[in-house]
């Protein structure tokens, strides 16, 4: 355990030679851009892309929270679970607001989306640091707990968001600023901050040194609890960004929402050349991870030649593929 | 002291016997059904607590209760806790799978209940007293029909289907075999999982990949949530039909309403637990013979009939 192992070392900060962890995952989506024109020509559309990195907007905004969890050496298995949460718990604030509010219930809802996901992060945070109990356990209790209660608040059947809001908040979801989706400009905006915070500031220094060596952390100074802690925070709010993208699109929030979401984005952010015992965290790679996933599950769908009953088997050979082809090209 | 004891023993035992006799008095319909895990099940435990109402209080000799489980082990374990602790009339099961629940509900059968099995059946037939189930061939044939019709018997169309299951098949193969021999050509038909999201996805690939698709049909209505969506965002004017199935309230609303582009709807109606309570019931109390096998049709829910099939208080 005491040993520091694995493929993305802490560099020092001078050093300006780009490793294959960091261009890897670029280099993946090119090429699966290339095959799915050949392919079929409408992949590269405009329309098209337009759709599937706007889709891929929820799981790149939570696989950003997610690098800062696994950087640190934890690991989030509630995400998915958490958002139907938020999404449901927004939806009735937004709803209750509407009478007296009108259209200002959107913001307000917003606002309190984002406050219960910093306390939602920051309760599997404690239990993680706190209660010293493994990331993946206390995660795996939290995501029941999460999948229940929004069970609950729907009665098994739907939560739609009120009519009065419905078309107003439409837009943050299929609008576009100079043509581009809101989504992709929000998930930009929360990837460029995160990148500043995990490489320009000192916590995020901390992170990967928190996730590459615990005793050594320890050591220097660092606190492991208040950095782990933080990292579950930040996952929250991202899980609540991303929820306030995903009400707009269906309007409604349901015991199936988000159901298996958290496994996407531990695979974006592996993808995205992250490792997932800890260290070091690639903020725009595991961008390019959740685009590169929705990119399969489009390309899949785009072509002719799988059946539709091997759809799962094959995008699961993509992606051990791709993982390949960024190890064995070190 | 020996005494004192003695006299209390034979006091509880008293105490127990007429209690048993009391509640002797009542016939318990014990009903067991999954817990609320999406759409359909949530209207399942919905209907089943409103004929449990309903009957308790129209017939004060009868008592329904109503067990939901998460999983199937828990639908075992709740099956042993209801027989255990009284004498079961009758059993109506709405099991989570058939593999597991048949040995325990052959159990409760042995003992003496009457067994009414709903929608998924057992392994083995011969347990159950009345099956009621709807037609999920006819879900697949019916919406084909109206298709065809509708659209004069030729053009696109776009499939999306659930989870890979006996129900999905059935109501896939319904539809397949209805279309044979048209001009109805089915462009695609891909898995969503009954799942608005991954609908909602799907469709806006089916979008980009077809630039001509006439009718689209998710047999089930939590996906054509997602379709509509998509076909709203991509502004498109070719999509004449998109249907679903299953009889969500927020669909039949649309029926009644009367959507242009979802102007029907078939149902596969959680409802049916509610007949299946009443029927068991109306054995019990009313003598009505009622052994046997029940299959609710799909009819067509149109403008006209709708009203039947809207609970608004209903969370599907």
């Amino acid at each position: 355990m005491t040993v520091i192992t694995g493929s993305t070392p802490l560099r020092p900060e001078r050093e300006w030679s780009i490793g294959w962890t960091d261009v890897g995952p670029f280099l993946a989506l090119l090429a699966l851009l290339l095959i799915g024109f050949l392919i079929n020509p409408d992949f590269l559309s405009a329309t098209n892309l337009g759709n599937v990195i706007t889709r891929s907007a929820f799981i790149a905004i939570i696989a950003v929270g997610a690098t800062f969890v696994i950087s640190s050496g934890g690991l989030d298995l509630s995400v998915g679970s958490m958002a139907a949460f938020i999404t449901g718990v927004t939806i009735m604030f937004m709803n209750a607001m509407a009478p007296d509010w009108g259209v200002l219930a959107i913001p307000a809802g917003m606002a309190i989306a984002v406050a219960i996901g910093l306390a939602c992060g920051l309760l599997n945070g404690v239990i993680v640091t706190v209660g010293k109990i493994e990331p993946f356990i206390a995660t795996l209790g939290t995501m029941g707990i999460f999948r229940a209660l929004i069970t609950y608040m729907s009665d098994g059947g739907t939560i739609p968001i009120d009519r009065s809001l419905r078309d107003a908040y439409r837009p943050v979801y299929f609008g576009t600023v100079g043509g581009i989706p809101y989504p992709i400009l929000i998930s930009i905006a929360v990837a460029a901050l995160a990148s500043f915070v995990l490489y320009k500031m000192k916590y995020g220094r901390k992170c990967a040194a928190v996730g590459a060596n615990e005793d050594v952390a320890r050591y220097s100074g660092i606190s492991i609890i208040k950095t782990r802690t933080i990292a579950y925070a930040i996952q929250g709010a991202c899980v609540a960004v991303a929820a306030i993208c995903y009400v707009p699109r269906l309007g409604a929030a349901t015991p199936t929402t988000g159901v298996l979401w958290e496994l996407q984005v531990i695979t974006a952010v592996v993808i995205g050349g992250t490792a997932l015992r800890g260290g070091k965290g690639h903020v725009w790679g595991t961008v390019a991870g959740a685009v590169i996933l929705e990119l399969i599950a489009n390309l899949m769908v785009l072509s002719d030649f799988v059946s539709e009953y091997l759809v799962a088997g094959v995008q699961g050979v993509i992606i051990i593929i791709a993982m390949l082809i960024q190890r064995f090209s070190k | 002291m020996f005494r004192i004891k003695r006299i209390a023993a034979v006091a509880v035992g008293t105490l127990l016997i007429a209690g048993h006799a009391l509640a002797a008095d009542k016939k318990v319909v014990a009903v067991s059904i999954p817990a609320a895990d999406h759409g359909w099940t949530a209207g399942i435990v919905y209907h089943a607590q409103a004929a449990a109402k309903e009957i308790n209080a129209a017939f004060p000799n009868v008592e329904v209760i109503v067990k939901t489980s998460p999983s199937a082990t828990a639908q075992v374990s709740a099956l042993e806790d209801l027989s255990a602790r009284r004498k079961l009339d009758a059993l109506v099961i709405l099991p989570h799978t058939s593999e597991e629940l048949t040995t325990p509900v052959k159990a409760v059968k042995d003992a003496g209940t009457f067994i009414t099995v709903v929608d998924r059946g057992l392994n083995d037939p011969t347990i159950q007293d009345l099956y009621v189930a709807g037609d999920n061939i006819a879900v697949g044939r019916n919406t084909a029909k109206f298709m065809i019709d509708k659209l004069g018997g030729k053009g696109n169309l776009v499939v999306l289907r659930g989870i890979p299951t006996v129900i999905d098949d059935e109501r896939i193969k319904g539809f397949q075999d209805t279309i044979k021999g048209t001009s109805l050509k089915i462009l695609d038909i891909q898995y969503a999982n009954w799942n608005s999201d991954e609908a909602f996805k799907l469709m806006q690939d089916y979008l980009a990949k077809y630039p001509q698709i006439d009718a689209v049909w998710a047999n089930d209505d939590d996906m054509l949530l997602g379709v509509l969506e998509a076909v709203k965002q991509s502004g498109r004017k070719d999509i004449k039909l998109a249907l679903g199935g299953n009889g969500m309230k927020d669909i039949v609303k649309k029926v009644i309403d009367g959507d242009a582009m979802t102007p029907v709807e078939t149902p596969y109606p959680p409802a049916m637990i509610k007949t299946a309570i009443y029927m068991t019931v109306a054995n019990l109390i009313g003598q009505a013979p009622v052994r046997g096998t029940v299959k609710l049709d799909a009819p067509l829910i149109t403008r006209e009939n709708a009203k039947e099939y809207y609970f608004p208080d209903s969370p599907f």
